[in-house]
């Protein structure tokens, strides 16, 4: 299993595209919105914990497909199938990957992007503690959304179609915790909620997403 | 006899031919008799006017959006668990019903609203749970659209309506933190004490009958369609080989 995340974090990184486009992306979502909506400081404090939150979240899809598209292709796939570890530790094993090349560097550089959007002090704690609790479950149920639609020639859109409603619950109580942070407020219950929902997610998503694999490789 | 026995397409067939004409006649007298009963023979209420009626198009459609997935939900663990075709049929034969309920009650619930609330639209719990439900609607009509397989399809559609009842129960609390209410309790309920006048209770509950029969009429005859669609490839097929 840990050479298999070794082969997944390699890919990852020789490859290029997931790794580094994540990451602009994100940037480009923090760039974008202060334009958008003009530079008043007010204005910004109040929406940074939302357009943070749904920028990582957006982030994370752009490479989702890729999770199990490429090795789908070259056949790796059928082999992972048939090797001695379950498929459904593969599956958690290439989300924890993906999280590793995307949600924590998300995570490192959101508080740099939170500058560029006057978010208010008391604030960056919680949005690093938020996303790193939460990005994992965004890839958990990336990683099932990718599943479903590795067989098919173009599920990108499809793909985003079938992963943002999912994504709802992490969403609103990944961007509660960062509100309430903001504002002083105590963050206990949506953090607890969020943590119960990876928590949740990295445990029985992944069998839902093998069944899925084992359906697209019959 | 046993229930199992209508997982063999021809008996379906068989007693559906016999059973459609029956919802089909009772689909159409009680909407239309509680439609027109609730429209035209009901008194306007003292503080919402004539728009109270609105109630017999929006109940009943929003009830049938949840409990088409519902139908969904268990139709879908049939296939998985038993591999009855049939089933898989039902299940995706409900969903653009259930898509369209879940407009009806969206957009009847926004003119409603615009005079009662002042609003078209409010980020309320109920409201934006709903358009959830409607975007789980298109993503699990999408992803059959998308599968040329069809086996390959009721698989996975099934896994999606799985993962994705549990995710909309998930989002139906996540939303109710979020924000507050405006869109009032449940009005009409089996045990707990009586919030609506009978003057209109009596309509609505024959229009809710109405379009229960409704549903079932709609997703029997889009099942026999997608079963008919079925024999038709197989015949296809077989004259390939041929």
């Amino acid at each position: 299993m840990i050479a298999l995340l070794i082969r997944d974090l390699r890919l990852a990184m020789r490859a290029g595209g997931g790794f580094g486009l994540g990451l602009s992306f994100f940037l480009l979502v923090a760039v974008l919105v202060p334009l958008g909506v003009g530079p008043e400081g007010a204005t910004l404090a109040k929406i940074a914990p939302g357009i943070l939150w749904v920028g990582a979240l957006l982030a994370c899809l752009l490479s989702l497909d890729r999770i199990f598209a490429l090795d789908f292709e070259d056949g790796s796939l059928d082999l992972l199938a048939t090797a001695p570890i379950p498929l459904e530790g593969v599956v958690a094993i290439k989300a924890f990957a993906h999280w590793l090349v995307t949600g924590l560097p998300l995570t490192l550089v959101a508080p740099v992007l939170g500058l560029l959007l006057n978010l208010p002090g008391a604030g960056y704690g919680w949005l690093v503690a938020s996303l790193a609790l939460g990005t994992p479950a965004l890839s958990v149920i990336g990683a099932f959304g990718a599943a479903l639609t590795v067989g098919l020639k173009r599920g990108g859109l499809l793909l985003s179609l079938l992963v943002l409603p999912l994504y709802v619950p992490t969403l609103i109580f990944g961007a509660e915790v960062v509100k309430r942070g903001a504002l002083g407020l105590a963050v206990s219950t949506p953090l607890l909620l969020l943590a119960g929902i990876t928590a949740g997610v990295a445990a029985l998503l992944p069998f839902a997403s093998a069944a899925a694999i084992r359906v697209n490789l019959r | 006899m046993s229930l199992w026995e209508y997982a063999n397409p021809k008996k379906f067939m068989q007693t559906s031919a016999w059973v459609l004409p029956w919802f089909t006649g009772l689909a159409l007298v009680a909407t239309v008799g509680g439609l027109v009963w609730g429209f035209f023979f009901t008194p306007d209420d003292y503080k919402q006017g004539s728009t109270v009626k609105i109630i017999y198009l929006h109940v009943p459609s929003a009830m049938l959006a949840i409990n088409a997935w519902m139908m969904m939900l268990v139709t879908s663990l049939v296939w998985l668990i038993r591999r009855h075709h049939v089933s898989a049929l039902a299940a995706k034969a409900a969903a653009p019903i259930g898509l369209t309920f879940t407009l009806i009650a969206l957009v009847t619930g926004a003119v409603w609203g615009q005079p009662m609330w002042g609003t078209w639209w409010a980020w309320d719990p109920r409201l934006t749970s709903f358009l959830i439900l409607f975007l789980f609607y298109l993503g699990y009509i999408a992803l059959w659209q998308a599968i040329d397989n069809p086996d390959t399809a009721a698989d996975l559609t099934s896994v999606l309506c799985i993962v994705g009842s549990v995710f909309a129960v998930l989002s139906r609390y996540a939303v109710n933190f979020w924000n507050q209410g405006l869109h009032q309790g449940a009005s009409l309920s089996l045990d707990a004490e009586q919030h609506v006048s009978n003057v209109y209770a009596y309509p609505l509950w024959l229009s809710i009958a109405g379009f229960i029969a409704l549903f079932v009429t709609l997703v029997l005859v889009r099942t026999r369609t997608e079963i008919r669609v079925r024999r038709l490839q197989a015949l296809l097929a077989r004259e390939r080989l041929a």
